[in-house]
């Protein structure tokens, strides 16, 4: 075993590991580990402006990868700052490593400079964490860390690692080429539920596949199965905001998102369908609305590696705790042994059933000559980049919605957005990771402009890494989601969801030496986006949008999904009080 | 109703958790969970039960196998069916975590706290103090001219039922080190 000092062991278990890129920002409980870093040419430290932007920075280049990513910051505010994007890859089970430098050992607890208790603080929002107090467990603790970051449902981990310890001399110890580990959790589904569920397929007359993120972090392989599992049984099939991508949008068995936003088709056809597919979603309350009269006539499979999901919310019928890809390969397998059968005219009849609901064409919208829609702004969006090699991260609100209604994705690992915490300032960070591991791709950062604000100190790491990120604002002045929660249930009193005094975004773009580019006449659209397009550096695009537009299809918190509002018309009353107290 | 005046069923999809299980019958179970003996261990399993809003009745914990560095929790836990069920779930799936059983599913299974009951009684009543300890078998351990302090195990029912007759006698503090459990046989 070779010795080395704490500092350069992490620099070589990171190698080890196969990571090129950290994403962090130093302080003084990390010098050793920068002075190394210094040293080196292999890993490619991203200086950002804010460990939150490190983290979410690091959750894009994880998401579009497949690949854990990386976070370097100091103790104390280093990370505290951390935190929010700790909980948000938990809540999206995204692989993180994140290490934080920690007062040296004998100065913890005696309210020390910049100390703080990160692990006790990270303890509920990581998947794992330790404290490392000896040089010698250092590099074992972070090849530990990666392979609790990626296995099982991944998510972040965190090492905290004492100034005293970096400078200490240790035995490094390499990789293990088997983890030995005894966390190792069950990839295999159990066979006698998937033939039940196998002879549930055969039979089904109105089935759906439900397909979440869970398809997304099993891999390449999992979603080339699910494509080739819906292409062979006919079935119609639904995602949540979290697995877009895993089926094709332009595919001809997809009925769009679900949810609280997603398409009248898709809602209605989970209302009433007769046997329910689960792929790797967990029932979130954005998808069920009223869990008594969620889906009331159908069996439900439910596939997931997290034991803990299934019959959390939602009692699971074919309850299969398994990894997607390795569940799907053998939920194939065993369909084409036993005859490749499905109950193909009940199926064709429930298709024209959907059919019927498509007509309703729930995503029109009342088009302006005089204002840019938001809609109209994401189609036109759509239309001109839809042949790019593209990317998409969001922020939070009805931007985020409109995107996912009004983009399509046909591949994996596409869409970067904050669904489980829905956090604001999410996606200019990730769009800075997206745009490291992807350097010639188009990475477009669909936002609000009040979510914009919140991280847009990262438009200096844009500038200073050149990486030519779009920064597609919606503007309506307003925090727009809140406004239609104000406007539908609480008597259109605007409480502070005005965003005044907000800067001029051209000035701002050029203070941080991007290029701005603002719109606000519907005309000027697309040639303002192809400015933006043939532009080879980072801009931030002002879209001036319509103030009062409200994202619909909307199922109100409480209901239930063939409850489902429309339009403008239907709300009147449609919200009661016991919904408001829902979030 | 509950006070928030939201229907029955219509909360538990918030994102806050206003589930009344009204309609689910209260049970208490007997949890017994093996973990690697690592700092923050027992901080990660308590923090579980505060974070989701489960109920701890009892909880103790020691290292039982000091070359492998297990530690046993025993918590005693109070739920419905499905919460229950979600709380195995959500401990199994802890990264120190071992092994969970649920005793009170799994079987008979035998529980056991130890308590120091101090019992301040004059005349009559300390001599009618030291008779009902017999018959519980509880030990003197330690003796003052106005006060025994006993030593008992037991299930916690009886532990409570002896505290429940010295009282009348005099005044009672105590010291209980919270349930113990094991399955019986294999
Ligand atoms: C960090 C954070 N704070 C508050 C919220 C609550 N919230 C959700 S959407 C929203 C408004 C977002 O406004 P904007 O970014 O302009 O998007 P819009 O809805 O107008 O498209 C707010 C405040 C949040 N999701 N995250
Ligand atoms: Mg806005």
């Amino acid at each position: 075993m070779t010795q080395m000092t704490g500092a350069r062991m992490v620099v070589e278990a990171l190698k080890e590991q196969g990571v090129d890129t950290v994403f962090g920002y130093p302080g003084g409980a990390v010098l050793p580990i920068y002075d190394e870093i210094f040293q080196q040419n292999e890993i490619r430290h991203i200086l950002v402006r804010h460990e939150q932007g490190a983290v979410h920075a690091a959750e894009g280049y994880a998401r579009s990868t497949g690949k854990p990513g990386v976070v370097l910051v100091t103790s104390g505010p280093g990370a505290t700052n951390a935190v929010t994007g700790l909980t948000d890859a938990l809540m999206d089970s995204i692989p993180i490593v994140c290490l934080t430098g920690q007062v040296p050992t004998f100065m913890i607890g005696s309210d020390a400079f910049q100390e703080a208790d990160t692990v006790g603080i990270t303890r509920p929002c990581t998947k794992m964490n330790w404290l490392v107090k000896e040089t010698d467990t250092l590099s074992g603790t972070i090849h530990e860390a990666f392979h609790i970051a990626t296995s099982g449902r991944p998510g972040p981990v965190l090492i905290d690692i004492p100034k005293d310890v970096q400078f200490a001399t240790g035995a490094y110890s390499n990789k293990p080429k088997v983890s030995k580990s005894h966390y190792q959790p069950r990839v295999k589904g159990d066979p006698e539920i998937i033939t039940a569920l196998v002879e549930a397929m055969e039979t089904a007359e109105r089935p759906i596949f439900y397909t979440g993120g869970g398809v997304i972090n099993s891999g390449p392989a999992a979603n080339q199965l699910l494509r080739e599992l819906v292409e062979a049984t006919g079935f119609p099939i639904t995602s949540t905001l979290m697995g877009l991508g895993s089926y094709p949008a332009n595919g001809d068995k997809w009925l769009g998102m679900l949810g609280m936003h997603g398409l009248y088709e898709a809602n209605l056809a989970m209302h009433g369908c007769d046997l329910m597919i689960n792929i790797g979603a967990r029932f979130d309350d954005r998808i069920t609305g009223r869990i008594a009269d969620f889906s009331p006539n159908s069996r439900k499979a439910h596939i997931d590696i997290d034991p803990s999901s299934i019959n959390k919310v939602i009692h699971a019928d074919f309850p299969i705790v398994g990894d997607v890809g390795h569940v799907l390969e053998d939920l194939l397998r065993i369909w084409k042994s036993r005859g490749r059968k499905t109950n193909s005219a009940a199926v064709k009849q429930w298709w024209a059933q959907i059919e019927e609901w498509k007509k309703t064409r729930c995503l029109d919208y009342k088009p302006s000559e005089a204002t840019i829609k938001p809609q109209y702004a994401l189609e036109r969006l759509e239309a001109l980049t839809k042949n790019h090699d593209r990317y998409i991260c969001t922020e939070v609100g009805q931007h985020q919605m409109w995107a996912a209604q009004f983009l399509g994705f046909n591949d994996p690992n596409r869409w970067m957005t904050s669904g489980g915490l829905g956090t604001m300032g999410y996606g200019t960070p990730a769009s800075i990771g997206v745009q490291i591991a992807h350097p010639g791709a188009l990475v477009i950062n669909v936002a609000g402009e009040a979510s914009w604000l919140m991280n847009m100190q990262e438009m200096g790491t844009a500038v200073q890494y050149r990486l030519p990120v779009k920064q597609f604002i919606l503007n309506n002045e307003r925090l727009g989601m809140v406004r239609q929660w104000q406007e539908l249930l609480h008597g259109e009193r605007y409480s502070h969801s005005w965003s005044e005094a907000l800067p001029d975004f051209v000035k701002l773009a050029e203070a941080f030496g991007a290029k701005g580019i603002m719109v606000s006449d519907p005309k000027d659209l697309d040639d303002a986006i192809m400015e933006m397009l043939n532009y080879d550096g980072p801009v931030i695009f002002d879209c001036l949008v319509e103030k009062h537009e409200n994202c619909f299809p909307m199922i109100p918190s409480g209901k239930a999904h063939n409850e489902m509002l429309l339009g403008e018309a239907e709300t009147q009353g449609a919200i009661q009080a016991g919904g408001a107290v829902l979030v | 109703m509950s006070p928030l005046n939201i229907e029955q069923g219509s909360s538990s999809h918030s994102a806050y958790d206003l589930r009344s299980h009204m309609s689910d019958v209260v049970e208490v179970h007997t949890l017994a969970i093996l973990v690697e003996n690592e700092p923050g261990v027992l901080a990660r399993v308590i923090g579980l039960f505060s974070g989701r809003g489960y109920n701890i009745e009892s909880l103790t914990v020691a290292e039982v196998d000091h070359t492998g560095r297990r530690s046993r929790i025993t918590i005693v836990t109070s739920g419905t069916p499905q919460v229950i069920h979600q709380i195995k779930m959500q401990l199994e799936r802890m990264v120190p975590v071992h092994e969970v059983a649920d005793l009170t599913v799994e079987g008979p299974h035998v529980s056991r706290e130890l308590a120091l009951i101090k019992v301040f009684a004059k005349g009559e009543s300390r001599v009618e103090s030291l008779r009902i300890a017999e018959i519980f078998r509880a030990n003197v351990v330690d003796s003052t001219l106005e006060s025994f302090i006993f030593e008992m195990t037991g299930t916690p029912e009886k532990i409570d039922a002896f505290a429940d007759l010295m009282r009348p006698l005099g005044e009672v503090r105590m010291a209980r080190t919270g349930v113990a459990a094991m399955a019986r046989g294999l």
